[in-house]
């Protein structure tokens, strides 16, 4: 990274600074965002009303990480959505039936959603064709199997096993236990990123697919990986929505993918490949669960929600391209000089 | 000028005709099918009834074959569909006569259509996350406006377009808009430099634009056109249903950018004909039709047009692969990886 000579001024050298770490300015909009509104409506940080929000935001964080890793292979994936529908859907069939203990059937759960990521992967990397056709695809044949699953009627809570829903509030030692389930998985996929070396190959394939083939980077086979664990993670996201919601119906999640993107796409995360982080997808995902619940403490029509999820995507995106633009200029009068 | 200009020049002009000849054979397959089905399969009431339930796909899928052309998409088409009822409906509740209202309408749609352009071209974005954020955008837009609330109360002369047939004759009015719409298209695209120039930039752009093409303008234009025309297919998904609803269109892109990939058109732009969609039009109408005819719930139709998207794309490909390799065959060995842009990476 080049060091500016030039005189880029008070604003510039805050946006700089921000820009260069989005995590940063994204702790400071949450900090600035509760503060906000707990001065509109105090109940906001209250410990029942932070569990719910952080258990929401878990889900979508762990779902965002694995849409994160797609992203930065320059990829795309649209049919998270029906795979987190399909496995709550699945878990619950397999419990209101009791053939399988809770934990084999969450174990199901998350197989089947690796299964399909690896489904995705294969038919990306064998046919090399465009992810987002793909996954567009799978979105709806994915969400049909759960109609077919489904059959007309839905899981109910009274099917399930007693108390099945008080997993998503349960805390150890004051920390709900979704969010314990979130920052593992955050550590874990983090260090795998940034330690080993298929997380470099991520990276790489992303910023240049043709220098990592010639590196002798085999990039159809990161590409089915990292499909395989956007799969995966899927799955473990739709067991903790059926924990979460209890009450599961044929079109459960449907369209929440927008929202998976939009904390991937805040979160840094560059829709042109090769770089962002997942703890940047993470907060992504806090920040906009906050929103949600702002929402409804400050009593403003939930309406709005999707409107200001859509204003948000187009002002992250837009914030990206300006800083990276101001970037490259500062490099190339760098260069010149 | 015999040869269309959206022919791509690598592959021989005979294998695209294969691709229209492999639809009107896909097609004469499902009409066969559907005599089998049922013996009103044939009757002009269904002919009514088939065509008329694809033509706001239809339409929107005329922008959106030139937008995945130039290498671009539009993902936002079906909350624009929603917008555009609940702008209709509130101003008509608000006393507009409606032949007022359609042109305003028809205007939002093209002001949607401008956001886009202009985040794409001149804000350097990628066209697919500016349009997943204004399909969460107009959606949103259209909640705000509507609310819970359905109108369901219009004249009776919008709902007979929306779903009536010319004189007793089996043509829907709507089948006649799609028709003038496609043949616009269709000259404009095959016949004319700005059909040339969309390939072009489909093909490269920076080629295109060191060739004089106002390559942002045109891309831009475009968004504006697909704004327009998915208004268009809102107004008339309002007239057919006769309802408002703020989630009306959801889940229609997936419908759209199906048909225009199964119609040829190569999702990494430079490649596509409008004969080519409209004949994809028709399959996905049929086909929707036989399924239903054979019992198949419309929940189950979604995996159906799920797989044909994926096998419109994977059979092409794979043609596009053996292809490839019956060329490497031919020329004998490829050049080694080492030999290509030595030199051009810096580590």
């Amino acid at each position: 990274m080049p060091k500016t000579q030039g005189q880029p001024g008070m604003l510039g050298r805050v946006t700089g600074a921000l820009g260069r770490s989005r995590e940063l300015t994204l702790v400071a909009l949450i900090v600035l965002m509760c503060a906000i509104v707990s001065l509109g409506a105090p109940q906001f940080l209250s410990i029942s009303n932070l569990d719910q929000v952080t258990a929401m935001a878990a889900i979508f964080a762990i779902a965002g990480i694995g849409e994160a890793m797609v992203v930065m292979t320059k990829n795309i994936d649209l049919s998270v959505e029906s795979t987190i529908g399909l496995v709550a859907f699945l878990v619950g069939v397999t419990l209101r039936q009791g053939d399988l203990p809770v934990p084999a059937a969450w174990l199901l759960g998350i197989g089947v959603g690796l299964l399909l990521g690896m489904v995705n992967g294969a038919v990306i990397t064998v046919f090399r064709i465009p992810s987002i056709v793909v996954t567009l695809g799978t979105l709806s044949i994915f969400r049909g199997l759960v109609f077919i699953i489904a059959g007309g009627k839905e899981v109910n809570l009274s099917d399930l096993p007693a108390g099945y829903a008080n997993l998503a509030t349960d805390t150890v030692l004051g920390v709900p236990v979704f969010v314990i389930v979130a920052v593992v998985i955050v550590a874990i996929v983090g260090l795998l990123l940034w330690k080993t070396r298929f997380g470099r190959q991520v990276y790489a394939v992303g910023s240049n697919a043709e220098a990592a083939a010639i590196l002798g980077i085999r990039s159809r086979l990161v590409t089915f990986a990292v499909f395989s664990i956007a799969g995966l993670l899927g799955g473990i996201a739709g067991v903790m929505w059926g924990i979460y919601f209890g009450t599961i119906y044929a079109t459960s999640a449907s369209g929440v993918v927008l929202q998976i993107v939009a904390a991937v796409v805040v979160g840094g995360v560059s829709i042109a490949g090769g770089t962002g982080t997942v703890v940047g997808a993470a907060l992504g995902a806090l920040f906009l669960a906050l929103i949600n619940n702002a929402l409804l403490v400050l009593q403003l029509p939930q309406e709005l929600l999707q409107a200001i999820y859509g204003a948000v995507i187009l002002v992250a995106v837009s914030a990206d391209a300006l800083l990276s633009r101001r970037n490259k200029g500062q490099a190339a009068q760098e260069a010149a000089r | 000028m015999t040869a269309p200009a959206v022919r791509s020049r690598r592959l021989p002009l005979a294998s695209l005709a294969r691709w229209e000849t492999l639809l009107v054979i896909l097609l004469v397959g499902l009409l066969v099918a559907g005599t089998q089905l049922s013996r009103f399969f044939l009757s002009a009431n269904n002919f009514a009834n088939l065509t008329s339930s694809v033509m706001e796909v239809a339409i929107m899928a005329l922008p959106m074959t030139l937008i995945i052309i130039t290498g671009d998409i539009d993902l936002s088409v079906e909350s624009m569909v929603g917008l555009a009822g609940a702008v209709l409906g509130t101003l008509m509740l608000a006393g507009l006569p409606l032949p007022l209202a359609i042109p305003i309408v028809l205007i939002v749609g093209g002001l949607g259509g401008w956001l886009n352009g202009l985040l794409v071209t001149r804000a350097g974005l990628p066209a697919l996350v500016v349009t997943l954020g204004t399909l969460a955008l107009f959606r949103g837009l259209a909640n705000v406006i509507l609310g819970p609330t359905v109108i369901s109360v219009w004249p009776d002369w919008f709902t007979e377009f929306g779903f009536g047939t010319i004189a007793k004759s089996p043509i829907p009015y709507t089948l006649v808009v799609f028709a003038v719409l496609a043949a616009v298209f269709w000259l404009v695209t095959h016949g004319t430099w700005l059909g040339r120039q969309v390939v072009a930039i489909g093909k490269s752009k920076d080629a295109a634009r060191y060739s004089g093409v106002p390559v942002a303008s045109l891309r831009n234009w475009l968004f504006i056109l697909s704004g327009v025309v998915a208004a268009l297919a809102g107004i008339i998904l309002a007239a057919r249903f006769s309802s408002a609803r703020n989630d009306n269109g959801t889940g229609m892109t997936l419908t759209v950018v199906t048909v225009v990939l199964l119609g040829g058109v190569d999702i990494n732009g430079g490649k596509g004909s409008i004969p080519g969609v409209v004949l994809a039009v028709f399959v996905l109408a049929v086909l929707q039709n036989v399924l239903r005819l054979a019992g198949v719930s419309s929940e189950f139709q979604g995996i159906a047009v799920g797989l044909l998207l994926v096998f419109s794309v994977i059979v092409p490909q794979l043609a596009r692969q053996a292809k490839a390799a019956l060329d490497r065959a031919r020329r004998g060995r490829r050049p080694p990886a080492g030999s290509m842009a030595a030199g051009e990476i810096n580590v």
